[in-house]
């Protein structure tokens, strides 16, 4: 597996995960900059997803949704913040009706991608920050989530405490 | 590890290695929710959920209590550390996600060949 390093702040509820990838900085950001390329990789196999807008600029917006087993659409938008082609670009993903308009009261969580070259290959770093825990919760209702399983780690932590 | 804490563990992991647990776990740990009413979300018989509240119960993780004709179940938040729960569940989301763009890049790397 890529990932290589995984860190919760559990104060600021931030998720920062680490990768490292066999490629070079500038095909990795191919994938964001390609809508057909970020499809590929943002929804989960049971619930693929289809890129419609993609204005990969600052103020501009990405629009998609994931279609589920039973044909049920979900979709949601990134509002890009910053763009700092190859290195970083930031953005609110946030939930949309599927005329791409947010949903007002629901989730909006604050993202930065980092991109740097690493033993010829590339590091890259997902920072992930929701408003509250509730923001949280909501978003897991939602059904975000992909075979989501406790990992050992998390579940030593709860027998150690 | 003390048999003690091996058997906090077996049923820790027993507890949480269900979806629907770990879903009712989300709900009563922001409030308490009547069995009934927990089961209303669910496509199961209430009995099920029921059951699912119990293992839940021995492992300590959610307390009931009764109220009237009802039974209440609220989440121990101590126990659960919900927010650390529910940043490992998204992690696995991201986790899915960079296991495709390993796989893209794969794919890559097998068409030049």
């Amino acid at each position: 597996m890529p990932v290589t390093d995984v860190q919760q702040d559990l104060d600021n509820l931030t998720l920062t995960i680490t990768a490292d990838f066999a490629a070079p900085v500038q095909r990795i950001w191919q994938i964001y900059a390609d809508p057909r390329q970020l499809e590929k990789v943002w929804g989960p196999p049971t619930y693929p997803a289809t890129v419609v807008d993609h204005d990969f600029t600052p103020g501009g917006r990405v629009t998609y949704f994931m279609t589920g087993p039973e044909g049920d659409k979900h979709a949601g938008y990134w509002q890009i913040t910053t763009v700092d082609e190859p290195t970083s670009f930031s953005f609110d993903d946030g939930f949309a009706d599927l005329e791409f308009n947010p949903i007002p009261g629901m989730p909006v969580s604050k993202n930065v991608f980092t991109f740097t070259e690493h033993d010829g290959g590339t590091r890259a770093t997902y920072v992930s920050t929701y408003e509250s825990a509730e923001a949280l919760q909501q978003v897991l209702d939602m059904g975000v989530v992909e075979g989501a399983t406790l990992s050992i780690n998390q579940i030593d932590d709860l027998v150690a405490s | 590890m003390a048999e003690q804490d091996e058997d906090r563990a077996d049923a820790l992991f027993h507890a949480l290695a269900d979806r629907t647990r770990r879903d009712i776990m989300r709900r009563v740990l922001g409030g308490e929710y009547s069995v009934s009413a927990l089961a209303a979300n669910y496509d199961m018989s209430f009995a099920a959920v029921q059951k699912h509240v119990a293992v839940l119960e021995k492992a300590g993780l959610l307390t009931k209590r009764r109220s009237g004709r009802e039974q209440l179940a609220s989440g121990d938040v101590e126990a659960v550390r919900s927010v650390a729960c529910m940043l490992t569940e998204l992690e696995q989301v991201w986790r899915g996600r960079i296991a495709r763009i390993d796989e893209l890049l794969t794919s890559d790397t097998d068409q030049e060949n």
